[in-house]
C-alpha cells in the first residue's frame, strides 16, 4: 500500500513542472510579441510609444520595489534627468546621433542614481522613501531654477534625428520600432536579472533582510546595485520618451509622477515581470480615455479610487491576480 | 478638331479643379479640437465653461460654414505636455481638426504649436500667459488672443506708477516666469520714474506667505507688486488681507489674477487690488449682454479667456467662410487682415508674430461696499491703449519678424 516515493521521481515532476511552466511563458511571451509588432496598425503609434516609454519606466521601478523591497519615492528625478539630457545634448549638438543623446542621457541618470543610492540606503522603510523623495525634490528645484530647462514652459522642438545615421526617426513607424526593441531588450535584461543568483539575493533581501546578513551577504552593496540599475532604465525611458514626444518638461520630474509609476506597478502587480507593463498601459489608458469622455473631470478622483480599491482588495494586481487564479483553477 | 476641343475643356476643367481642391474645406467639414485643463488648476478660468463658449460662437455662427458642418472635439490636457501633444497629433494626424483652441498651461501651447507647426494646421492660443509664444517660440501657425505678460506687467506697473504709487516693494516667484516678470516689472516702474526699494523671492510654489508679507509691510512702499501666479497670488493675497496691508494705506498689484481667483477670495479679502485684465463683463451693453448668455449657459461671469475664446472661435469662422478655404495659412493671413471689432476687443488686429494686439484695462478690486452683487468685483481704472500694452516688435525675437 504504501509505495516508496523515490527522490528521482519528485526531481523529474519538478522539472517536467518547470518546463511546461516555462514553454506557458514562453508562449505568453511570444503572443505579446506579435500583437506589439502588428500593434501599430490598428493604434496610433504615438501612443504606444507613450504607453512603451511608462511600462519601461514600471518596469523600472519594479524592479526596485517588487523585487527588493524599496519603495523610492523619488523616482521622477531619473526620468527626468534622462529626458533633459538627451533633450539639451540632441537640440544644441546637431552632430549627436540619437542613440549617443539617448546613451548620454542614460549614463547621467545612472550617476544621479548612485548618488541618491548611496545617500538614501542607510535608512530603511519609510525612512528611505523620505530620503528619495527629498533627493527628487531638490533635483526638481534644479530643474525649475536652470535656464537650460526652459523652466514652467518646458524644453521644445528636440529633434528626433537619425538612428547610426541612416534610419529617419522622424517618420513614427520607425521610431516606434526602434522604441519596441529598446523596450525589449530592457524587458529581457530585467527577466534576467531577476533570475540569476543576483536576483535571487534581491528577492532574499526582500523577504528577510537580516536573515540575508547572516547569512553573509553583504546586502548594501546589492542594494546599491539594484537602485543604480533601476535608476538607469529609469533614465533610459526618460531619454526616449524626450525623443518620441519631442519635448522634457516639469511633469516628469514632478513627484506626482513617482507617485504614478507606484500606482501603475501596484495595478499592474508589484513582484511580477510582467505586472508593470499591464499597470501603465492601464493607467495610460485610462487616462487618455477619461480625458476624451464625459467624465474629464473626473480623472483624478477615479484614479484614486482605483488605486484604493487595488490596495484594498486586489493586493497583487491584475497580473498577479491572474497567476493566483490559474494556480488555484488550472493546475 | 473637337479632339483638341475636348482635351483642352478637360485640361482646363482640370486646372480649374486643382485650383478649387487648394482653396477648400478638406472632406467638406470645419473640426475645432478644445483642449485646456477640464480636471485642475487652471479649470476655472477656461476649462469646461470655454467649451461653452466655444460652442456658444459656433451656434452664433449658424452651425454650418459655407455649407460644411463644424464639428467640435475637446479633450483634458491634465496640464500635461506629453499629454497634449499626444492628443494633438492624434486629432490633426488621423482625425483631420483643423483648428486647435483652448490652450491654457504655457508649456503646453508651445509643445502643441511646435505639433501644429509641423502638420500646418492652426492653433489660437487664449489662456496662456507666457509672452514667449509669440516671441522666441512663435510660429507661422498659431495666434496669441487674449493677453499675456508684456502687458501684465507694462500695463500695471506703468498704470499704477502714473496713479502715484512711486515706491514698490515687490514679490517674486523663485523661478523664471517670476524672474521675468520682476525684470520688466522693474524696468518699467524705472521708466515711469517711480523706485523699487525692496524684494523678496519666495520658492515656488509657497503656502505661508506671512514672513514676506510682513517684509513688505515693513519696507514702507506704496504699492507691494505680486510678481508671481496662481496659487501663490491667491495665497498670498490672502495673508496679505489678514495682515491689512491695504487698509493700511499701502497698493496691492497682482500681475496674473483672473475673474474667477477674485470670485473666489471675495470682495472682503480682496478689495483695493490693482491689476490688468483683457476684458471685464461688465464693461458697456454689448458685453453685458453676451455674458448674461454666458451666464445662462455655465452659471458663471465670463473670465477674459472665456470672452475670448467666444471671439477668437467666430473671427476664426468668419475667415473661414471669407477664404472658403480651412487651409491654416489661408485663414491666418485673411485673420491678420480683418480687424477685430467684437464685443471682446475694438480694433484689436493680428500681428505678424501672430500676436492679437487689443486695448487692455487697469481694473481696481471694488470694495464689499461697492460691490453690488457677487460678480460686480472690478472698476475700470483707465485704457491701457494696444500700442502701449504689447511688446513692440521692434523688440521681437519672432523668426516672423523682419527687424
Amino acid at each position: 500500500m504504501n509505495q516508496p516515493i523515490k527522490s528521482t521521481d519528485i526531481h523529474q515532476s519538478i522539472l517536467d513542472d518547470q518546463k511546461s511552466q516555462d514553454r506557458r511563458k514562453m508562449m505568453i511571451n511570444g503572443v505579446l510579441l506579435l500583437v506589439l509588432l502588428a500593434a501599430p496598425l490598428a493604434i496610433y503609434p504615438v501612443f504606444l510609444m507613450k504607453i512603451l516609454c511608462f511600462s519601461l519606466f514600471a518596469v523600472a521601478f519594479n524592479l526596485l520595489f517588487g523585487f527588493t523591497g524599496l519603495l523610492s519615492f523619488g523616482h521622477a528625478a531619473f526620468l527626468a534627468a534622462g529626458g533633459y539630457t538627451t533633450g539639451y545634448l540632441l537640440s544644441n549638438y546637431s552632430g549627436l546621433g540619437t542613440e549617443m543623446g539617448i546613451i548620454a542621457g542614460t549614463l547621467v541618470a545612472t550617476g544621479l542614481g548612485l548618488a541618491f543610492a548611496l545617500l538614501s540606503i542607510r535608512r530603511q522603510g519609510i525612512y528611505f522613501a523620505m530620503v528619495t523623495l527629498a533627493l527628487a525634490q531638490l533635483v526638481f528645484f534644479f530643474f525649475v531654477q536652470s535656464e537650460f530647462t526652459g523652466g514652467e514652459d518646458g524644453m521644445h522642438g528636440i529633434p528626433r534625428g537619425e538612428l547610426f545615421g541612416l534610419v529617419s526617426l522622424e517618420d513614427n513607424l520607425n521610431m516606434y520600432y526602434f522604441v519596441l526593441a529598446v523596450f525589449i531588450a530592457c524587458y529581457l535584461l530585467v527577466q534576467r536579472v531577476v533570475g540569476s543568483p543576483f536576483g535571487q539575493v534581491l528577492k532574499a533581501i526582500k523577504q528577510n533582510e537580516p536573515r540575508a546578513v547572516s547569512l553573509g551577504y553583504n546586502v548594501d552593496r546589492y542594494k546599491i546595485l539594484a537602485f543604480v540599475l533601476s535608476a538607469a532604465l529609469a533614465g533610459l525611458a526618460g531619454s526616449m520618451k524626450s525623443v518620441v514626444f519631442q519635448l522634457a518638461s516639469l511633469n516628469d520630474a514632478h513627484w506626482h509622477m513617482s507617485g504614478e509609476v507606484i500606482l501603475m506597478t501596484l495595478v499592474g502587480g508589484m513582484g511580477t515581470l510582467l505586472g508593470p507593463v499591464v499597470g501603465a498601459t492601464f493607467v495610460v489608458n485610462v487616462e487618455y480615455q477619461l480625458s476624451q469622455g464625459p467624465l474629464r473631470d473626473w480623472v483624478d478622483p477615479i484614479l484614486g479610487a482605483i488605486f484604493v480599491l487595488t490596495v484594498l482588495a486586489f493586493r497583487s494586481g491584475i497580473v498577479g491576480e491572474i497567476q493566483k487564479f490559474m494556480r488555484r483553477n488550472l493546475s | 478638331m473637337t479632339m483638341t476641343k475636348k482635351l483642352l475643356t478637360s485640361a482646363v476643367a482640370s486646372a480649374l479643379m486643382v485650383g478649387a481642391a487648394q482653396a477648400e474645406i478638406t472632406d467638406n467639414t470645419v473640426k475645432i479640437g478644445y483642449l485646456a485643463d477640464m480636471s485642475g488648476t487652471y479649470r476655472d478660468l477656461a476649462g469646461p465653461n470655454g467649451l461653452a463658449a466655444l460652442e456658444m460662437a459656433i451656434k452664433d455662427f449658424g452651425g454650418k460654414v459655407n455649407g460644411a458642418k463644424i464639428e467640435v472635439v475637446s479633450a483634458d490636457d491634465r496640464n500635461s505636455p506629453d499629454a497634449a501633444s499626444s492628443t494633438v497629433r492624434r486629432w490633426v494626424e488621423n482625425d483631420n481638426v483643423d483648428m486647435v483652441a483652448g490652450l491654457v498651461a504655457s508649456s503646453v501651447s508651445i509643445a502643441v504649436s511646435k505639433i501644429l507647426e509641423e502638420n500646418d494646421k492652426l492653433g489660437i492660443v487664449s489662456g496662456s500667459a507666457a509672452s514667449s509664444i509669440t516671441n522666441e517660440h512663435c510660429t507661422p501657425n498659431h495666434i496669441h488672443y487674449v493677453y499675456d505678460t508684456y502687458p501684465l506687467a507694462n500695463g500695471t506697473a506703468s498704470a499704477v506708477v502714473k496713479e502715484g504709487g512711486q515706491s514698490w516693494y515687490l514679490l517674486t516667484a523663485d523661478y523664471a516666469f517670476g524672474h521675468a516678470l520682476e525684470g520688466d516689472v522693474t524696468r518699467v516702474v524705472e521708466e515711469n520714474g517711480g523706485e523699487v526699494i525692496g524684494k523678496v523671492r519666495h520658492p515656488f510654489p509657497t503656502q505661508d506667505f506671512s514672513s514676506f508679507i510682513l517684509q513688505a509691510q515693513a519696507s514702507g512702499a506704496d504699492v507691494v507688486g505680486l510678481a508671481n501666479a496662481g496659487a501663490d497670488t491667491t495665497n498670498a493675497i490672502n495673508t496679505a488681507s489678514e495682515f491689512g496691508v491695504t487698509q493700511s494705506g499701502q497698493t496691492l498689484a497682482a500681475l496674473l489674477l483672473f475673474l474667477t481667483d477674485v470670485h473666489a477670495l471675495g470682495a472682503e479679502t480682496a478689495q483695493g487690488i490693482q491689476l490688468t485684465t483683457g476684458w471685464y463683463w461688465d464693461m458697456n451693453d454689448e458685453t453685458r449682454e453676451w455674458s448674461d448668455r454666458f451666464m445662462e449657459e455655465t452659471g458663471v461671469r465670463p473670465t477674459m479667456v472665456h470672452a475670448g475664446i467666444y471671439s477668437s472661435t467666430l473671427q476664426y469662422l468668419n475667415a473661414v467662410a471669407a477664404t472658403g478655404s480651412d487651409n491654416a495659412q489661408a485663414v491666418r493671413e485673411q485673420m491678420m487682415d480683418t480687424p477685430i471689432n467684437d464685443m471682446f476687443a475694438k480694433n484689436g488686429r493680428i500681428r505678424e508674430d501672430g500676436r492679437m494686439v487689443h486695448d487692455m484695462y487697469l481694473a481696481e478690486v471694488k470694495t464689499p461696499a461697492e460691490s453690488s452683487s457677487d460678480w460686480d468685483l472690478y472698476k475700470i481704472l483707465r485704457t491701457i491703449p494696444a500700442d502701449q500694452a504689447y511688446r513692440p516688435l521692434s523688440e521681437s525675437k519672432c523668426d516672423l519678424v523682419n527687424n
